[in-house]
C-alpha cells in the first residue's frame, strides 16, 4: 500500500513546542492501522515540489526563527496554495497558524507575509497569552472537547472564509477576546494549541489522517484504537483549566 | 527599622519550621522584602568578602555546592542558599539567616531572577554556565533571557569578574566585549558525540545569526563551535577539562588545566554535565582566591546535592535520584541511566506546577527512546503521569514493560516490587516531584529532609 506522504516544514527552526510529538502521533496511529507514513523534511532554501504530499505540518518557533522562515516561505507559498486547493490536509500549529494566514505584524510594526491558505490575519499584542487551554472543537460537523497549552503574543482574527476550530471553554484562544480558538478552512487547520496537541487529542489526529488518506487515494475509515491513556491525560489536563500562573 | 524588620522576618522562618510547614527557607525573605524592598542589598553590605552569583539552566545547585567545598577547604566561612530557593526572596532569606561570622555569600540564582539579585547584592564574581530550552511558559524564549542577561552585563561595574562557559555560544558571546572574563570549557575529544540531540538550541551564530559549525558536539548546543560567516568562534578557555574519564553512574576522573597549574579530581557525580559543573567551580574558586592546591581534593569530596545524583538505599535496592525539568537535563540523566550495567529499572515522575513548568510539552523533546529498549521495567508517575505514558507508548515503549502510577509512593512501591535485591532504580523526577518523592523516602526513614542538607 502506498504510504501517506507527510511534508514536515522547517523541523530545524519550528519545533519549539515539541512538535515532533504531533509527528509521532501521525506516524504511530497510521502504523497501528497497517499504513505507513513517509516523512519528508523540507527546510530553509530547499525546494518544495508542487504536488506529492498528502499532509503538511508546520510548528512553532522563536521570533527570530519565525522571521527567517517567513521569508523562506515566500518561495514555497505558490506550491502550498496549490496543494491546499488540491485537497491535501494541513495542520499548522502556533507560529504555523500565523504563517498560514495573510500575515503577521510584529510589535515593531514590521509585516511578515503569510502563505494565504487560511483566511486569518495576526498582529502582535502587548502581552503573551499563556496557559492551559480547553476548547469545544468542531470538525466536519463533529464536536469534541480538546485540551492543551497556549503561549503566543500574536492576536489572530478570522476572515469570512475561515471558521473557528472551536470555542474557548477556558484560556485565551486566538486573541483573548473573541472566544474563538484556531481556524479551519477546507482541509487546513491552524491552532495555537500545543502540549503537544495530538497525543491527548487523538480525535483531531484521526480527522486529519482521514483527510490525508483520502488525498492519498485510500479508504478513509480508520479502525478504532484504545485511547484510554489519552482520555485519562485529557481529564487531568482539564482540571488545570483556569489555574493561576 | 532595618534591624526590627530583620528580627521579625527571622522569627517567621522558625515558626514555619516548628509548624512543620516545610523548610521555611523562603518565607523570611518574602516577609522582609515586603518591609524592606532592598533588604538583600542591606544584608549583603555586611559581607567582608562579598558574594558570588551562579546561574544557568542546569547545574547551578551542584556548582554552588562544589564552590562551597572549595571555600570550606580554604577556611572561608560562607553563606549559601543551599536549600534550593533561588529567587530574590530565597537569597534574601539565606543572607538574613546566615551565621554571624560568614564573610562570603555563594548564591545560586534563578535565570530570570538574576538581574534583580545582581542589582541588590552586587556580586564581585558572576558564573554563567549554560542556557537551554526550559519552562517556556515562565521564562519565555531563550533569546529573551539572553537579551536580559546582556543588558544586565552591560550595566555591571567593570571590575566584576565574569566566569563564562566557552562551549555555550550564547553564554560565551556575553563576554566578548568585556575585560576580566575567565572562560571555562571541556577540551577532551573523547567527550564528543556523534550528533546533536533533538532539542539543541542556539545553533545559530549569536553575532550574525548564520548556522554554526561544530568540531566537537557536547551537551545540546554546547561544544567547539565557530561561525564561518562572520568568523566568531569559541574562545579558548583558560580553565579547561582536558581529560574526562567517566566511571558510569559512579562519577568521573577529570584533569583540569588552569593558569595556576593542573587540578586532578576523582568526582563522585555522574555525567558530562557534572564535568562542566566541576570545571566551572574550579574557575570560580580560583577567581575568589581559593588556593589551587586544595581544589582537587575539594571537588573529589563533594557529594550530590539533594535529588541531583543522590544515592539512597531502600529495601536493599539502590535508588539514584536524577532531577531534570528540561530536555537538556533529562537527556543527560537518560544517558547516565544507560551507563548502568545489569537490570535497569527506571521511574520517571512528571509534575506540572510552577517550579516544574506548567507546560509539559518538553517531555516530547527528550530522547527517552533508548530506555524503551534497554530498561527492564519503566514506571511513570506524578501529576502528569498519563502524559508521560502517552510519550512512552507513542515513542515505541512496549506496553507490557510500562506501569502508570500517578502517586509517588505507588510509583516507588511498583519499582521496588518489580526489582530484586541489589538492583539499581533510576528515578528521574521534575523539581516538585523530586520533593514529593524525597518526602516519601524521609517518611520511610531512608533519607533526611532537604533543609538539613549541609
Amino acid at each position: 500500500m502506498t504510504p501517506v506522504r507527510l511534508c514536515h516544514l522547517y523541523p530545524g527552526e519550528m519545533n519549539i513546542y515539541a512538535d515532533r510529538g504531533n509527528i509521532a502521533v501521525f506516524a504511530q496511529r497510521l502504523r497501528w492501522r497497517g499504513h505507513e507514513l513517509a516523512i519528508t523534511e523540507v527546510g530553509l532554501g530547499e525546494e518544495l515540489a508542487q504536488t506529492g504530499h498528502d499532509l503538511y505540518y508546520l510548528g512553532g518557533g522563536q521570533d527570530r526563527d519565525q522571521r527567517i522562515v517567513a521569508h523562506d516561505l515566500e518561495g514555497k507559498a505558490a506550491a502550498l496554495r496549490s496543494a491546499a486547493a488540491d485537497g491535501a490536509a494541513f495542520l499548522w500549529v502556533c507560529g504555523g497558524i500565523q504563517l498560514a494566514g495573510a500575515g503577521y505584524t510584529d510589535a515593531a510594526g514590521q509585516r511578515l507575509a503569510g502563505v494565504g491558505i487560511l483566511d486569518v490575519d495576526t498582529a502582535a499584542g502587548h502581552s503573551r497569552l499563556i496557559g492551559d487551554l480547553v476548547i469545544d472543537a468542531r470538525l466536519d460537523g463533529d464536536a469534541h472537547e480538546v485540551v492543551g497549552y497556549e503561549n503566543h503574543v500574536g492576536r489572530t482574527e478570522l476572515g469570512a472564509d475561515a471558521t473557528p476550530l472551536g470555542s474557548v471553554v477556558s484560556g485565551h484562544g486566538n486573541d483573548g477576546t473573541s472566544g474563538f480558538e484556531g481556524a479551519v478552512q477546507d482541509r487546513v487547520i491552524g491552532t495555537y494549541l500545543h502540549g503537544p496537541l495530538l497525543p491527548k487529542n487523538p480525535w483531531i489526529a484521526d480527522k486529519v489522517l482521514s483527510w490525508a488518506l483520502e488525498h492519498a487515494g485510500h479508504s478513509t475509515s480508520l479502525d478504532p484504537l484504545d485511547d484510554t491513556l489519552a482520555t485519562k491525560a485529557r481529564s487531568v489536563a482539564r482540571t488545570r483549566a483556569g489555574r493561576a500562573r | 527599622m532595618r534591624r526590627l524588620a530583620q528580627t521579625i522576618a527571622r522569627s517567621t522562618g522558625r515558626l514555619s519550621r516548628r509548624l512543620g510547614r516545610g523548610g521555611g527557607t523562603t518565607l523570611p525573605g518574602v516577609v522582609l522584602l515586603k518591609m524592606r524592598p532592598r533588604a538583600a542589598a542591606e544584608l549583603a553590605e555586611g559581607l567582608a568578602d562579598g558574594s558570588v552569583a551562579i546561574s544557568a539552566t542546569n547545574g547551578k545547585t551542584t556548582t554552588a555546592r562544589l564552590v562551597r567545598s572549595a571555600t570550606d577547604a580554604a577556611g572561608i566561612t560562607t553563606v549559601a542558599n543551599t536549600a534550593g530557593s533561588n529567587l530574590l526572596r530565597g537569597v534574601t532569606a539565606a543572607l538574613l539567616e546566615r551565621e554571624r561570622h560568614a564573610t562570603l555569600a555563594i548564591l545560586e540564582v534563578d535565570e530570570a531572577a538574576l538581574p534583580a539579585v545582581v542589582n541588590q547584592v552586587s556580586p564581585h564574581t558572576i558564573v554563567l554556565m549554560n542556557l537551554f530550552r526550559d519552562q517556556l511558559d515562565r521564562f519565555g524564549e531563550l533569546e529573551t533571557l539572553v537579551t536580559t542577561w546582556a543588558a544586565m552585563i552591560a550595566g555591571l561595574d567593570p571590575a566584576t569578574m565574569l566566569v563564562l562557559n566557552a562551549d555555550d555560544p550564547a553564554i560565551a558571546y556575553l563576554g566578548f566585549e568585556r575585560q576580566g572574563v575567565v572562560y571555562f570549557g571541556v577540551d577532551d575529544p573523547s567527550t564528543g558525540r556523534s550528533e546533536r540531540s533533538h532539542a539543541a538550541d542556539s545553533t545559530h551564530c549569536p553575532r550574525c545569526n548564520e548556522p554554526l559549525v561544530y568540531t566537537l558536539v557536547g551537551i545540546g548546543h554546547m561544544g567547539h563551535w565557530r561561525c564561518d560567516a562572520c568568523g566568531l568562534a569559541r574562545p579558548s578557555p583558560t580553565v579547561s577539562a582536558v581529560s574526562v574519564a567517566v566511571r558510569g553512574v559512579d562519577g568521573f576522573d577529570v584533569e583540569i588545566a588552569t593558569p595556576d597549574g593542573p587540578v586532578s579530581a576523582s568526582v563522585s557525580l555522574p555525567g558530562l554535565h557534572n564535568a562542566y559543573n566541576v570545571t566551572a567551580a574550579v574557575a570560580a574558586a580560583q577567581a575568589i582566591g581559593v588556593p589551587t592546591s586544595v581544589l582537587g581534593a575539594a571537588m573529589s569530596r563533594t557529594d550530590a546535592a539533594f535529588g541531583r545524583g543522590e544515592h539512597i538505599v531502600v529495601d536493599d535496592r539502590e535508588l539514584v535520584l536524577l532531577l531534570a525539568k528540561n530536555p537538556a537535563g533529562a537527556n543527560e540523566n537518560v544517558r547516565t541511566a544507560l551507563t548502568h550495567e545489569g537490570d535497569l529499572h527506571v521511574v520517571v515522575l512528571l509534575n506540572d506546577r510552577t517550579a516544574d513548568g506548567q507546560d509539559v510539552s518538553w517531555i516530547w523533546d527528550v530522547d527517552y527512546e533508548p530506555l524503551f529498549e534497554q530498561a527492564t521495567t519503566l514506571t511513570v508517575g506524578g501529576d502528569r503521569a498519563y502524559d508521560l505514558a502517552l510519550r512512552f507508548i507513542y515513542g515505541g515503549c512496549p506496553a507490557e514493560r510500562l506501569t502508570v502510577c500517578p502517586a509517588p509512593d505507588a510509583a516507588l512501591d511498583n519499582a521496588l516490587v518489580q526489582s530484586a535485591v541489589g538492583d539499581t532504580i533510576f528515578v528521574l523526577p521534575t523539581y516538585t516531584a523530586m520533593l514529593e518523592f524525597r518526602a516519601e523516602l524521609v517518611d520511610r526513614g531512608v533519607a533526611h529532609a532537604f533543609w538539613e542538607d549541609a
